[in-house]
């Protein structure tokens, strides 16, 4: 154990779906300014963990932490407000719209408002966008450019994007290259260590194992709602590969003896 | 043929992210420029072939008689918008056209007859958005129900008679022109072009209207983004039932005379024209500029015909082919805009 404390600490996690346990009491720490690779098999619970997180699920057991700060989160809205922001699989942006109306979507700037008449200040909007692409190195011509017209890369980085906007603490991404064509992929792993080099914690879903091992600092194997790996990525994407697979599909189970040996 | 681009502008500069397309290419969109087109044309066309076309008197005719209908047509592009539709707006503007003058006929003060007959629209409007976000029903079925009920209702009330001697201060609101400069402007006109830019003011500049559109675009997008997307539906079918009663008081003023058989198949014309305004049935494409111009060409079509001295009895025939023209002509300009971009 080390003595900083994690960004965000699960403990003992559990969530069941009728007789389907999908999570049997999951703990995953994620330290500040790691990019964590979470994987395992279709079913693993991976993404229902991370929906606990989220807020889209509430977990029938277990404490979540943030900053070693006990927190309940019962929804969406509550996960957003605590600085957890996700990025799903299928991007989740409104195509007909253009990218600033994106990148601050729910969250609109407002110049004046009169009762429930809240006119926007488009400018503010704009401007931020621009500054935050710049920032963040995604190349898109115009903010005003409908989403429509975007690649599949050029999407999926304005959807990461807006994740970061708003003062993030932890972003988690769900198969965030999943969708994506070769040099699309490329962009989004130069964005995801940029985020990095700008200081953020990052989950990352994924069953591309190598993306996992060219951004990743550490990754978890989950198996039948348990964790059964957490080690940090090293070696060649040979090795790792087959390390990590042979968690995932139950080869190798030495998960408790190799906590015992480390303690 | 999209993934290739994104690699060549990979090695691009970032600092082309302030281009912009010119300012008003901006504030109309390409969908409307088409349309627009085509409404120019065919009014260019009627001023030379006949000599009744282009004078005062007909333009403003014309331009009162769409009025009630592009007003509810406002309403039912913020409806569309959302990938819903209303039918039951031909229906409403009956009831609510009834509901008012049965209220002034009854000695109430005209002013509140008005609010009165807006509130029993507003109603029918909240009726559509309860069913539609609390009981789910597809908006095509709810609205369909609606569109009998209400019209049921207007039969029910008048025992099928038509409700007559309106107090002429209310005949006053849809029959009264209102001398701007020269010309005598009716005031329903007036009420439209008011509602019009209002409308268009709250889709393009506030947070609601801006959600309105991400609800059609992508709800769920919408959804997990926090806004509460029930909500807005509720509001654009409340927003509808409003407009469809403002529609409908004006067009039972203009006549004089509440008809329980009022407006019957105006739905028809009003969703017509937001669509060939281009307003997209699928959601989140439209404007209420496109709604106007759309309603204007479906009442220089109908007035066209009339004075071509074309026969009465074919007329909803050549309507419909206009109608089918206009959407083709426009879905094939849009396709090639996109491939050729």
């Amino acid at each position: 154990m080390t003595a900083t404390t994690p960004i965000v600490e699960m403990r003992n996690i559990k969530k069941s779906f009728g007789a389907v346990q999908a999570l049997r009491g999951v703990d995953l720490a994620l330290m500040h300014n790691e990019v964590l690779g979470l994987v395992g098999d279709n079913a693993a619970g991976k993404s229902t963990l991370m929906k606990v997180l989220s807020g889209a699920y509430i977990p029938d057991e277990g404490e979540i932490y943030l900053e070693g700060k006990r927190v309940h989160i019962t929804g969406p809205d509550d996960a957003r407000r605590l600085g957890i922001e996700m990025v799903y699989q299928d991007f989740m942006l409104a195509n007909n719209l253009d990218v600033a109306a994106n990148i601050f979507l729910g969250r609109e700037m407002v110049r004046w408002s009169l009762g429930p008449i809240r006119v926007m200040d488009k400018r503010a909007m704009e401007l931020q966008s621009q500054q935050l692409l710049r920032r963040l190195n995604i190349n898109v011509s115009s903010v005003r450019l409908k989403v429509e017209h975007l690649s599949g890369g050029q999407r999926q980085a304005v959807a990461i994007g807006r994740a970061t906007a708003f003062n993030a603490k932890v972003i988690i991404m769900d198969e965030p290259t999943a969708a994506l064509s070769v040099s699309a992929i490329a962009q989004v792993l130069d964005l995801i260590r940029e985020l990095k080099a700008q200081g953020a914690s990052i989950i990352i879903i994924s069953h591309r194992l190598e993306d996992i091992h060219e951004v990743g600092d550490r990754v978890v194997v989950l198996r039948h709602g348990r964790k059964v790996a957490d080690y940090p990525v090293t070696g060649d994407v040979q090795s790792f590969r087959e390390r990590v697979v042979s968690y995932m599909v139950g080869a190798r189970d030495d998960f408790s003896k190799v906590v015992a040996e480390e303690d | 043929m999209q993934e290739r681009a994104a690699g060549a502008e990979k090695s691009a500069p970032s600092a082309q992210i302030t281009r912009e397309r010119p300012a008003w290419r901006r504030t109309i969109n390409v969908q409307e420029l088409g349309i627009l087109a085509i409404f120019l044309l065919w009014v260019i066309f009627l001023s030379l072939a006949t000599d009744t076309f282009l004078t005062t008197r007909n333009v403003f005719n014309m331009l009162r008689a769409f009025s009630w209908i592009a007003i509810a047509a406002f309403g039912q592009c913020m409806v569309i918008l959302t990938a819903g539709i209303d039918l039951s707006v031909g229906s409403n503007m009956a009831l609510s056209g009834l509901a008012a003058a049965m209220l002034a006929v009854n000695n109430v003060p005209v002013p509140l007859a008005i609010l009165g007959g807006i509130a029993t629209g507003g109603l029918i409007g909240l009726i559509n958005g309860l069913l539609v976000t609390r009981l789910r029903l597809p908006p095509f079925i709810a609205t369909l129900g609606m569109l009998s009920i209400a019209r049921g209702v207007t039969y029910g009330v008048t025992g099928g008679w038509p409700v007559r001697q309106l107090p002429s201060e209310f005949n006053q609101i849809g029959q009264l022109d209102v001398m701007i400069g020269a010309w005598p402007v009716p005031l329903p006109v007036i009420v439209m072009l008011v509602l019009a830019a209002l409308v268009s003011l709250f889709l393009s500049r506030t947070v609601t209207g801006r959600h309105i559109y991400a609800v059609g675009g992508n709800e769920e997008a919408a959804r997990v983004s926090g806004i509460k997307t029930q909500s807005v539906k509720l509001f654009v079918y409340v927003s509808c039932g409003v407009l469809a009663a403002i529609g409908g008081i004006l067009m039972t003023a203009r006549l004089g005379v509440a008809a329980p058989t009022a407006a019957e198949g105006y739905e028809l014309d009003i969703i017509a024209a937001a669509v060939i305004g281009g307003v997209s049935l699928f959601g989140g494409e439209g404007t209420i500029l496109g709604v106007l111009i759309g309603a204007a060409l479906m009442q220089t079509i109908r007035t066209g015909l009339n004075l071509l001295g074309f026969p009465t009895y074919w007329q909803p025939a050549a309507i419909g082919a206009v109608i089918l023209l206009a959407v083709t002509f426009d879905q094939w300009r849009k396709r090639r805009s996109r491939t050729g971009r």
